[in-house]
């Protein structure tokens, strides 16, 4: 656990300097982008953090399930995309009332985006089909499948080119969270609670136990009589499932519909968060925060110091790429020391019996 | 028996030596793998070095060949000492090594595969081919350099193997456990190979831990124990396989021999018409047919790939195409699935433990619950009972002799024979009705494979059946009670353990003796 803390301590520090060293280059005012950078927050900042945070945090738990089983799902971006399609539409026809209606929506959200993450298991189980190759390509028809029916379901707005689906009932909104003079997505609960039910199920019970075996040695998981095509079928639709949720905090807690300008590339930026969080619920939830805390600060960069904001999208990367690298570090080194734990501790046993013949 | 302590000055003077360690020394994380090794190697001489696995005679020889450099000691060469950073070092100063796994191209002709990396000595044409005619026919290896690789057997291989090594102009040759993939007739070639080398001035330094084999042919042995040289014996024929033996495990020695049969005329395990049909037309398995009675031990010999994993990973229902009938205590098992299998009364020893009975980077605790993840005590309800789990783990440790600091441990950290005993307690541990063992006591020690062998005793005078596939004869013999020899696919030879050798074995592996 300290190893852990200190690996990520280091790879930030070494996110930083490379990141300086870019400013440097670019003949940028490092000390200025810093200052912006690592100033505290204001309350309003504080808000659009943890709302940015809290979608970010979804779309890396759905990473996360199927990193946990050795799948990549890339898929994630346009899995969220049609089930947030999905459940504006629903919410928007309201067929039932209140909150039923929102919950109706939500399961549907959930129901697309795990059939869309499904098409990739089914061809992953059956066919062999490399999940990354097709969730990239699901990714494309989602995009254009969505930009299609939504020109369809589009109610026009007057006087706007922007075209949006139905707006959802104001008596199915997800209300949100007060904090200080600002408001927080409600949604913030749900997504803890996916959180908790994230770990619960991975290390309490033997679905999770059976879906980290399988990841960690599929041939090992065989022998063990874990069905493996039936467990790559459902961690992907898990991993649909969840990612079916991205999108749905700013459909139910501000945009109350789907239009063209619904935010894209979440997904994506799902499986660094994943990859910072190591795919452990508490972890991913500082990743998502990070990033969520990088992305708000950089906002006013072009205004006050006159850099890119873009130079954050390259601390975001950086960070990656040294996160995985110390953890690998730290990996390697604390199996070194349990097996010199081991040895120790049986030499110990030995020279104890040893004495104990002798004496 | 005339022995030497190691340490001891050595009897030729030192320029009779073909190599000279001293005090080599090599530690991994955890590990000492050579500690103080001292060894002389005289020229035109076999020079064998014998211990149990893990005593770390691949380590010294890793570092013979300059794949790893050693902590401490020197080492000379031919009287010089030498610094050796890679293989190619190595090779400049005559030192080749044959590995246990050979290391050829299929596809390639023997000719294509010695000159590979070597194109420099000779070409690749003319002149190459006459040099390789021409060390063949000086050791008698029989090679014909055009062939193609795919087509030769086992012991062909390894002779290109050899003739690679001499081709670039070895003069001290390393065999590691050379004859672990050999028939007996097939280990006799080597040896008459090997005398030839020896016959002409060469050394050869040979790598086994079977001592028969290793009192047959070699000149000098070196026994190593826990990382240290214990002796060597200069006087070959003045020591007995026994004594050897002793040295190498440093007390008194386990057998595998059966106590009086505990066979029973109820029959547990009915394989019927068992067919596993292949891409290319050849079965894996062709109607195989087969009974065991509880309280038997069924073993099945074979050379390794003629269809022994197949039909484990059959019976296991791990191969979906697999056809015929299974059936366990008149059960019909055939359509069910793995996990049914081994809730209904299968345990199962896998052959491969990293890749199909372990979870490496899992604690040990985990890896109790591997395969048994559906039954009390680490499961109930669909919910992990973390407690329970690492108690019974702590109870297979303790009764099974699993040495660890706990059962919170990565099974990655523990030696192969601490897994291998890890994983004979879990399958145990839900007392199977049939046990399926194929090779347990692998790479594992000596005291180790003693436990092992003893707990499948245990088990068998419980009533329990078992199916035994191993590779090691006197395993085999040891252990069954009733021996079937496989040959591509097909049953063909039942033996009876009490009156049958190694050698008839062998004979019927290879398809050339007599079953009855």
């Amino acid at each position: 656990m300290g190893l852990g803390l200190a690996s990520a301590a280091l790879a930030l520090l070494a996110a930083f300097a490379i990141t300086s060293l870019v400013l440097l280059a670019a003949g940028d005012p490092v000390g200025d982008v810093w200052a912006q950078l690592l100033k505290w927050p204001e309350q309003r900042n504080w808000a659009n953090i943890i709302n940015n945070a809290c979608t970010l945090y979804l779309s890396a738990l759905a990473v996360a399930v199927g990193f946990r089983m050795n799948l990549f799902n890339i898929g994630v971006d346009g899995q969220y995309r049609v089930a947030a399609f999905t459940a504006a539409v629903v919410a928007g026809e309201a067929w039932l009332p209140g909150y039923l209606n929102t919950a109706f929506a939500i399961i549907c959200a959930m129901a697309v985006g795990a059939v869309w993450a499904g098409i990739a298991g089914v061809l992953r189980a059956s066919r062999g089909v490399s999940e990354v190759i097709s969730t990239i390509m699901l990714n494309f028809i989602a995009t254009y499948l969505v930009a299609y029916l939504l020109r369809e379901a589009a109610v026009k707005e007057e006087g706007s080119n922007q075209i949006a689906t139905k707006e959802i009932p104001e008596g199915s909104w997800i209300p949100g969270i007060p904090f200080g003079d600002f408001e927080i997505y409600g949604f913030v609960v749900i997504a803890i609670l996916c959180g908790v039910a994230f770990w619960f199920v991975l290390n309490r019970t033997r679905f999770g136990f059976d879906l980290r075996a399988t990841g960690q040695s599929s041939t090992a998981a065989i022998a063990s009589g874990i069905n493996v095509k039936r467990m790559t079928l459902g961690a992907m639709m898990i991993s649909g499932a969840v990612a079916g949720l991205v999108g749905l905090p700013i459909i139910f807690g501000e945009s109350h519909s789907y239009g063209s300008t619904f935010q894209s590339g979440l997904g994506f930026a799902g499986i660094a968060v994943a990859l910072l969080g190591r795919n452990h619920p508490v972890g991913i939830a500082l990743g998502a925060l990070l990033f969520a805390y990088l992305d708000e600060q950089s906002n006013p960069l072009q205004i006050l110091v006159g850099v890119s904001p873009q130079i954050v999208a390259i601390t975001q990367g950086v960070i990656v790429l040294t996160v995985v690298i110390s953890y690998e570090l730290v990996r390697r080194y604390g199996l070194r020391l349990e097996q010199r734990e081991v040895a120790r501790a049986l030499n110990a046993e030995r020279t104890a019996k040893a004495e104990e013949v002798s004496a | 028996m005339s022995t030497a302590p190691a340490t001891a000055e050595p009897a030729a003077s030192s320029s009779d030596l073909a190599v000279r360690l001293r005090g080599i020394g090599k530690r991994f994380p955890g590990v000492i793998a050579n500690d103080d090794i001292n060894i002389d190697v005289r020229r035109g001489t076999i020079h064998a070095i014998v211990g149990e696995n893990g005593a770390g005679k691949s380590t010294l020889m890793k570092i013979l060949y300059g794949v790893q450099a050693p902590d401490s000691g020197t080492i000379e060469v031919n009287g010089s000492e030498v610094n050796l950073h890679s293989p190619s070092d190595a090779i400049k100063v005559g030192v080749g090594m044959v590995f246990q796994h050979f290391m050829l191209a299929d596809n390639l002709t023997v000719l294509e595969n010695v000159v590979l990396g070597a194109e420099g000595l000779h070409g690749i044409g003319g002149k190459a081919r006459a040099e390789i005619q021409r060390i063949s026919d000086a050791y008698g290896l029989g090679i014909q350099p055009d062939r193609l690789v795919e087509e030769l057997g086992v012991g062909a291989r390894q002779r290109v193997e050899i003739l690679k090594v001499l081709y670039r102009g070895a003069r001290i040759i390393i065999l590691d456990e050379p004859t672990a993939v050999l028939v007996p007739q097939e280990v006799d070639e080597l040896f008459g190979n090997l005398r030839e080398l020896k016959a002409e001035g060469l050394s050869v330094i040979f790598i086994s831990h079977k001592l028969d084999e290793v009192l047959s042919v070699a000149d000098e042995i070196t026994v190593i124990r826990r990382g240290t040289t214990v002796r060597t014996v200069t006087d070959t024929a003045g020591v007995t396989a026994r004594q050897l033996a002793e040295l190498m495990v440093g007390s008194e020695l386990p057998s595998p021999s059966t106590e009086a049969s505990t066979v029973t005329d109820q029959v547990l395990l009915r394989v019927r018409d068992l067919s596993l049909p292949s891409d290319d037309g050849r079965p894996l398995l062709d109607s195989i047919s087969f009974e065991i009675h509880r309280g038997e031990v069924l073993g099945i010999a074979g050379v390794e790939g003629n269809g022994q994993a197949e039909l484990v990973e059959s019976i296991m229902g791990m191969r979906p195409t697999a056809r015929g009938l299974v059936e366990v205590d008149g059960v019909d098992f055939s359509a069910r699935t793995t996990r049914e299998r081994r809730e209904d009364g299968i345990g199962y020893i896998p052959e491969d433990r990293h890749r199909h009975g372990l979870l490496l980077d899992s604690p040990l605790w985990e890896n109790r619950m591997l395969g048994h993840q559906s039954r009390p005590p680490s499961v109930k309800h669909g919910l992990i009972d973390k407690g329970a789990a690492r108690a019974d783990t702590q109870r297979i440790i303790e009764e099974y002799d699993v040495r660890t600091p706990g059962p919170d441990v990565l099974a990655r950290a523990l030696s192969g024979g601490n897994q291998q005993k890890l994983i004979v307690g879990r399958e145990m541990s839900s007392d199977p009705t049939l046990l399926i063992a194929a090779h347990p006591t692998r790479g594992v020690d000596v005291g180790a494979q003693a436990a092992i062998w003893q707990h499948i005793k245990d088990a068998r005078r419980r009533g329990l059946a078992v199916l035994l596939i191993s590779a090691d004869l006197d395993e085999l013999i040891g252990l069954s009670d009733r021996i079937e020899v496989i040959l591509r696919g097909s049953f063909v030879g039942t033996f009876d353990p009490d009156d049958v050798t190694p050698e008839r074995l062998g004979s019927a592996m290879t398809g050339a003796g007599e079953g009855k």
